[in-house]
């Protein structure tokens, strides 16, 4: 059970929230100019790393904002919580 | 009833004044206030407490904790009953019934022993090898009747189970001396401290042990320290509480058994900033020929029956050793009057001080010895010793023995931390740390209690520093006890017959060392091709043996072959606590609509429906199902008929850029719509599959009202919001979903005009002024109302929706004026009947995880389409555009009169080989029409019109046409009315 820190409610249990999967995917478009190869990178192709993922996450049964977060998909350690938008930050 | 042959005249934490009558196994017995099942067996000298696994052979206690493998026993009698505890962790009380879980008749005289002598040991793989042919299925009741563990009563649980939330800065497990320890150090800084124990009483090794702690007796200071951390108020104490699971982010799980009112247990689930982990170490068996008989048990349990219970497990011992702890047991049960026939040690001789005291006492001491051998039937009548010098058999009816020890490494594993092997104390201890916690004490492999003092008191400081605190430092606790030496040596088996290693599944060292030449040499594998270390106990005295008796076969280190994974939970927690409350009617929500009651009132039978209790229809005194639903399309089709469509989701979206937001959401144009129209809608995902489709109202330029189908509300409220956050945070738009805030009462029918006419409405609702997919603000008898003229059933219909808390008064309005007219309630049977005779599409129903708009019909609106949309890349893929995809058509029987059941698969061709040519999605026999009609989806459906299929009904193949799914009305005239 994690512990994330909403950056607008503060740490609260995973349970209130959804993960969206990894975050700063490019939708390419528009759609008549998207090559067949590029769109099933979109739809499909995902990092998977072992080590800092970054995903985005739902304060669903809270303020219902999105949010980024670099979590290690080894220890679940978050390392960072940063706005939609923002760049993914360096950590060490 | 016997007498309490083995409990000593005086000592232990037993109140002698309370005596307590119990049953086990059929017999009647008596124990004290403080004993626990398996002390109180003992102290009446019950030896035989229950059955091995697979052979049945007679087993005694062995343990006098958690890690007991033998005494397995169902407390209770029917739905209360619990099956697979632990005798060693039943607290006694007055009227308690038990019996063993693995014996039938009864433990002394056990049916299923014959499996021993019949089957002469099933070596391991003996079911994967022995019952293959033909197949492990014809033999695996028999087996399993014969090799089970306890049985779950049939009925529901009538006990109370709870949930509890709780957060605090420290949480320390255990209650020892490191644990305790711990805590003060915590607790007298200020922190938030938990301390969970659990057993019945805080204090571990205090309880057993005669220490001086601060210059007091050991029970003293443990009783200060109790009392001193019970006056604060930031600090819980919780006795009978086992934390069995850490889980991420020092998330742990607590089991509390509760004794007092009317919750039986109780699950925490604990967030803690800081853990100290004072979980402490279990004795090791030894491993040697026939070392199962009933009377064989660890030192340690030994001593703390002894101390703790008054109770001797015997009146002549042996203490068989491979290391220095026992010395001081040994002469702990000598002082207790347990007569010591011999300290058995596998090693050379050794001086030390414990050496030294045995001596003294008289105790004779045997080196380089082994026990090579064990004599008694059902229960222990002496031993062989062998030694470099010969044999001898010592006369004794208990072996105590000791092994070294297990650090309790569970928790630290748990939490995602290694263990280190020492090669020198061979125990595996804990490495580096996966979360935020510290192990002490035994835990951590420290034997001595000035040690265990020391690390708990500096455990407790750090962990008050690390929660970022203030910190009290004051004097850790001292003893000036010597622990004496801990020094051992490997004797991981004594070879020469069957020597056992995990008592509770009847492995022995041979399976061990067969399934390593069979080449199961991971212990992963080990465990599976064995069953070492699995049910209730988790192999809690089996494993470290197991696996080093895999790794010297093998030809490797213990830390190279390395123990299995560790996984919660520690010990087992029943399903009563994981369910707590949630059961029943709340086990999940049900949620009732805003005119709920008078659907009550009128009969209704109330269905599930995405989590809504919604009326299926209006029952009248002597009418069926079937005879309701028809009723109520008769009076929509001829008159007028109100449903309550509440759960129909609704979300305002509004911005000056909500119509561009819109069009990328729908797979149709939504920018065109004039305010005051409506349009319905599809949406897709990015993989170009439907996932909801509804009406779209303009209420302003800027201002829209989404509908989606009621199992959808919540989700696409969240879809609209993903996109908005995550893609297009520079549209400048708002959503709010308002489903609830809404009822929805939607009047249809031939007559509905009239009724509302009749019921009032502040604008006008003739046909030119108010037409078909228009949509009015305004009131309806008074009460503020958005009105949508949207229909579902091809009649006249008014999507009335006013705030739900005036719904009620609204719809007794409309009931009113309407009755004199043929109005009648509708419930949802109904309502799916004239929805299919309109053959309008029901996403979910008539289309599955593979349907996009072009297999509906939709392609000519995707390719007038110029704008992007969400999944619009997908539709363009030209596998999409295939001639032979599903499409959604109607289908009616050839005979006119066969009914067409939903979900029948369809075929262009003979037989039933091969792949589906489609399948039935919606049907019913139409009221309205007079026949049996259906929707599907077929392959290349659309260029098949008037063309036949053959559906596979159960009673036979039919044919059937396909047909447009617009059976009724399909010119709209009803509908346009
Ligand atoms: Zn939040």
């Amino acid at each position: 059970m994690l512990l994330i820190s909403c950056p607008h409610c503060g740490p609260r249990d995973e349970i209130e929230f959804r993960c969206g999967g990894e975050t700063h995917v490019v939708r390419p478009g528009p759609a008549e100019a998207v090559s067949e190869d590029a769109w099933a990178d979109y739809l499909f192709m995902r990092q998977n790393p072992r080590g800092l993922h970054a995903e985005r996450w739902l304060h669903a049964a809270g303020c219902r904002t999105w949010f980024n977060l670099l979590r290690d998909t080894v220890t679940h350690e978050i390392k960072a919580v940063y706005p939609m938008g923002h760049a993914r930050p360096e950590v060490a | 009833m016997a007498g309490q042959s083995n409990r000593l005249p005086s000592g232990g934490l037993i109140d002698r004044s309370r005596p307590l009558r119990f049953t086990f196994d059929g017999r009647t017995y008596m124990g004290y206030q403080g004993d626990t099942l398996a002390s109180a067996l003992l102290a009446n000298g019950v030896r035989v407490v229950g059955r091995s696994f697979k052979y049945h052979r007679p087993r005694g206690l062995m343990a006098a904790g958690v890690e007991e493998p033998n005494a397995i026993v169902t407390v209770g009698d029917g739905e209360r009953s619990v099956p697979n505890l632990k005798a060693t962790e039943v607290e006694l009380v007055d009227g308690l019934v038990a019996r063993p879980v693995n014996c039938w008749p009864t433990a002394r005289h056990d049916a299923g022993a014959l499996m021993g002598l019949l089957g002469r040991f099933m070596p391991s793989g003996f079911y994967y090898k022995t019952f293959m042919w033909p197949s492990w299925h014809w033999y695996e009741g028999a087996v399993r009747r014969a090799a089970g563990l306890g049985t779950a009563p049939a009925g529901p649980d009538p006990e109370i189970y709870e949930h509890h939330y709780a957060h605090c800065d420290v949480l320390v497990v255990g209650s020892g001396p490191a644990g305790l320890a711990a805590a003060v150090a915590a607790a007298s800084s200020g922190a938030r401290v938990m301390m969970v124990e659990q057993e019945a009483a805080f204090g571990g090794s205090l309880l057993t042990t005669d220490v001086v702690v601060d210059g007091l007796p050991g029970r003293d200071w443990l009783a200060r320290q109790l009392r001193a951390l019970g006056s604060l108020p930031e600090v819980t104490l919780l006795a009978r509480t086992t934390a069995t699971g850490y889980y991420d982010h020092n998330a742990l799980s607590l089991l509390e058994r509760v004794t007092a009112g009317p919750v039986r247990q109780r699950l925490w689930q604990v967030r803690a900033r800081r853990v100290v982990l004072a979980t402490g170490a279990l004795e090791r068996p030894l491993v040697f020929p026939d070392n199962d008989r009933p009377g064989i048990m660890l030192l340690s349990a030994m001593r703390r029956y002894v101390a703790q219970y008054g109770v001797a497990a015997g009146r002549r011992a042996v203490v068989f050793t491979n290391n220095d702890t026992a010395y001081q047991q040994a002469l702990a049960l000598h002082r207790a009057g347990i007569a010591i026939a011999a300290v058995v040690d596998c090693r050379a001789r050794r001086s030390n001080a414990g050496v030294t005291a045995l001596e003294r006492a008289g105790i004779p001491l045997i080196w380089q010895g082994v026990v090579e051998k064990t004599h008694g039937r059902a229960g222990l009548t002496g031993v062989t010793v062998a030694t470099p010098a010969g044999r001898r058999r010592l006369a004794c009816d208990v072996l105590g023995m000791s092994g070294g020890w297990n650090p309790a490494v569970h928790l630290h594993s748990q939490a995602g931390g290694s263990l280190s092997w020492d090669e020198a104390a061979l125990m595996f201890t804990p490495g580096k740390v996966g979360q935020a916690c510290r192990s002490v004490g035994a835990g951590n492999g420290q034997l001595a209690l000035a040690d265990c003092l020391a690390d708990g008191y500096a455990a407790g400081i750090e962990a008050v520093r690390l929660c970022g605190l203030p910190v009290t430092d004051g004097p850790p606790p001292t003893t000036d006890v010597d622990g004496g030496s801990t020094a051992i040596q490997a004797l991981w088996q004594v070879p020469g017959g069957k020597a056992w290693v995990d008592f509770q599944n009847d492995v022995t060292a041979g399976d061990v060392m067969l399934a390593a030449q069979e080449n199961f040499r991971s212990v992963e594998h080990l465990k599976r091709y064995t069953t070492l270390g699995m049910a209730v106990d988790q192999g809690k005295t089996s494993n470290i043996n197991g696996l080093a008796i895999l790794a010297e076969q093998c030809g490797r280190t213990i830390p190279q072959t390395g123990t299995t994974r560790f996984r919660p939970p520690y010990t087992p927690v029943t399903l009563g606590a994981f369910r707590g409350a949630y059961r029943a009617d709340l086990f999940r929500p049900r949620r009732q609509m805003p005119v709920h009651e008078w659907h009550q009132a009128q009969g209704a039978v109330f269905e599930d429906f995405g989590g809504w209790q919604r009326p299926v229809h209006y029952l009248r005194p002597g009418e069926g199902r079937e005879q309701a639903m028809h009723r109520e399309i008769r009076a929509v089709r001829t008159a007028a008929g109100l449903f309550e469509g509440s759960p129909l989701g609704k979300i305002e979206v509004k911005g000056p850029d909500a119509a561009e937001f819109l069009d990328r959401i729908y797979v149709n144009t939504i920018s065109t719509l004039k305010p005051g129209r409506l349009r319905y809608g599809l949406m897709t995902n990015e993989n170009g599959i439907i996932i909801d489709d509804g009406v779209v109202a303009r209420l302003g330029p800027d201002h829209f009202l989404v509908g989606t189908t009621g199992g959808n509300a919540g989700r696409i409220a969240e879809w609209l919001e993903e996109w908005l956050q995550c893609e297009w945070a520079d549209l400048r738009v708002v959503t709010m979903p308002v489903t609830t805030a809404w009822a929805t009462l939607t009047l249809t029918g031939p007559r509905a005009r009239a009724i509302l006419e009749r019921v009032g409405a502040d604008f006008d609702i003739g046909a030119a002024a108010f037409p078909h997919m228009s949509f009015r603000d305004g009131h309806v008898a008074g009460i503020p109302a958005r009105v949508c003229r949207v229909s579902f059933t091809g009649e006249v219909s008014y999507e009335i929706n006013v705030p739900a808390g005036r719904a009620t008064a609204l719809w007794q309005r409309i009931m009113g004026e309407g009755a004199p007219l043929g109005l009648q309630p509708v419930g949802i049977d109904a309502w799916m009947d004239l929805r299919t005779e309109k053959g309008y599409l029901h996403v979910g129903a008539d289309t599955d995880g593979t349907t996009t708009p072009l297999d509906v019909g939709w392609g000519p609106a995707v390719s007038r389409k110029a704008k992007d949309f969400v999944g619009k890349r997908s539709l363009l893929r030209s596998s999409n555009a295939r001639a032979d995809r599903l499409n959604f058509v109607g289908l009616e029987p050839v005979d006119g009169v066969r009914p067409i059941p939903v979900g029948a698969h369809l075929r262009f061709t003979d037989g039933t080989v091969g792949l589906t040519d489609g399948h039935v999605t919606s049907a019913c026999v139409s009221d309205t029409l007079g026949r049996p009609i259906s929707l599907a989806m077929v392959r290349g459906g659309r260029e098949r019109m008037g063309q036949t299929v053959r559906v596979l009904a159960p009673a036979g193949a039919f044919q059937a046409r396909i047909v447009s799914p617009l059976f009724y009305d399909p010119e709209g005239e009803r509908l346009n009315a």
